[in-house]
């Protein structure tokens, strides 16, 4: 069984790009039940590292084990979320129908139904309007309501806060606290102060 | 936590086409481009060559299937460009889901969009040169192999070239070598059948082709697109 192993490990992780370093070498694991800050500056390398513990960008160095096992796209796939700079909101899309399109290749948590997600993050009455009209902070709340519809163990946020007003910011510290009290881990990139009240996270720092 | 349910696969594939339907009912401006172009081209060959019926009889085929496919140009390399830009593509590489598959299904609803269209005007094309009334079947039949083919190969290229700026021009020089055999097969069905030729090899040709690029264009689409974006 791969029960004691953690969730997501890293171990002498580091990028390069062109024979620059970008980060690394990193060491760090991430348990069923606990939340992790990246900090860093602008350009150091938390973007570069979302992308690869997400599967879609290659480490040269180092090693990632997801529940013990070497990491690739496909043992992961499904039980990661991903929230980045870029939503991968349809803009002439509604909310409603972005998050069905979710739905349908995702699946989701039984509990939930989109109206319920749409209601919690706080769009009650934009449910229909195309995305494109919607503010910035909107539709990340669109991306947001997807977090609480797609039955994931592992949330990674990008600058989760970006655009967001201060009860979107508390929006997402709330997400967050309930998805590390089921059980769920979570990275989080973010230059600001995280108000985390479900103890203290794990913090790494980057440097440029 | 994980009490979920996954969707199967069928639920993910109409859940794919439904997308990226919808999307190209909306924009269904861009969709008409493609068959005003196709329609403006084949009005201006009688004005170029003359009204003689003898001599447009005889390019009408050709004519009309070249303008076809390069109307299909016109849609290709926006295949999977706004999924790139706006990071769906992202999403859909993290789902657990067959990517080969979902990016068929999307080759599908491209196909759908801009193709569909384009053969539903064919026969008035073909009126409009004099094609015989008889060799119609074999226009359309040509066609229905012909633009899948093409969609599917424009696929990979797409794919291949998604990384990079400006890829349209890269996207049409890498797409003529893969075009010219599937214009001969077509054309050559269709001069066999307005010479009363039996005209079923060069489409058996092509439909065999086309059952090689559905299974083998997707896999390749969704290999090409990781690479693209693992930079």
């Amino acid at each position: 069984m791969t029960s004691h192993s953690p969730l997501l490990e890293a171990r002498a992780l580091a990028f390069h790009r062109q024979d620059e370093p970008v980060f690394g070498p990193l060491d760090f694991r991430l348990d069923a039940g606990e939340l992790m800050l990246i900090e860093g500056d602008n350009g150091s390398g938390k973007t570069t590292l979302m992308r690869i513990l997400t599967g879609l960008l290659r480490a040269e160095e180092g090693e990632l084990r997801w529940r013990g096992e070497p990491l690739t796209w496909d043992r992961c796939s499904g039980e990661v979320v991903f929230l980045g700079h870029q939503l991968g909101l349809k803009a002439e899309l509604s909310a409603r129908e972005n998050l069905a399109f979710t739905i349908g290749l995702h699946g989701h948590r039984n509990q939930s139904g989109i109206e319920g997600a749409l209601t919690q993050v706080g769009l009650t009455g934009y449910e229909d309007e195309p995305v494109r009209k919607l503010s910035a902070g909107q539709k990340k709340r669109v991306a947001l309501a997807r977090l609480l519809l797609i039955p994931a163990a592992l949330w990674l946020l990008d600058e989760p806060y970006a655009n967001l007003d201060r009860s979107g910011i508390q929006l997402v510290d709330a997400l967050l606290e309930v998805h590390i009290a089921h059980g769920g881990a979570a990275l989080v990139t973010s230059h600001g102060a995280v108000q985390f009240h479900g103890g203290e996270p794990q913090r790494i720092r980057l440097h440029a | 936590m994980l009490d979920t349910r996954r969707p199967g696969l069928a639920h993910a594939c109409i859940a794919v086409l439904r997308r990226d339907l919808t999307l190209a009912w909306r924009q269904r401006g861009d969709m008409l481009l493609p068959v005003l172009y196709a329609l403006i081209v084949t009005s201006l060959f009688p004005f170029a060559l003359g009204p003689e019926s003898a001599l447009l009889k005889r390019i009408a085929g050709g004519a009309v299937l070249v303008t076809v496919l390069l109307a299909m140009l016109l849609a290709l390399d926006a295949m999977f460009r706004s999924d790139i830009e706006d990071g769906s593509l992202e999403q859909l590489m993290l789902a657990p889901q067959p990517l080969a598959l979902m990016l068929g299904m999307k080759i599908l609803a491209h196909w759908l969009a801009t193709a569909l269209p384009l053969i539903v005007v064919a026969p008035v094309l073909a009126g409009m040169l004099h094609l015989p009334a008889a060799v119609t079947p074999v226009l359309l039949a040509a066609l229905l192999l012909a633009t899948p083919l093409l969609s599917l190969l424009g696929g990979i290229l797409v794919a291949l070239t998604a990384g990079t700026r400006r890829s349209g021009m890269l996207l049409a020089l890498m797409l003529l070598p893969l075009c010219v055999p599937v214009v001969i097969f077509a054309a050559g069905a269709l001069a066999a059948a307005q010479e009363g030729l039996p005209w079923i090899a060069p489409i058996a040709w092509l439909g065999a082709a086309l059952v090689m690029t559905v299974v083998l264009a997707p896999l390749a689409c969704a290999a090409a697109l990781r690479i693209a974006l693992d930079s």
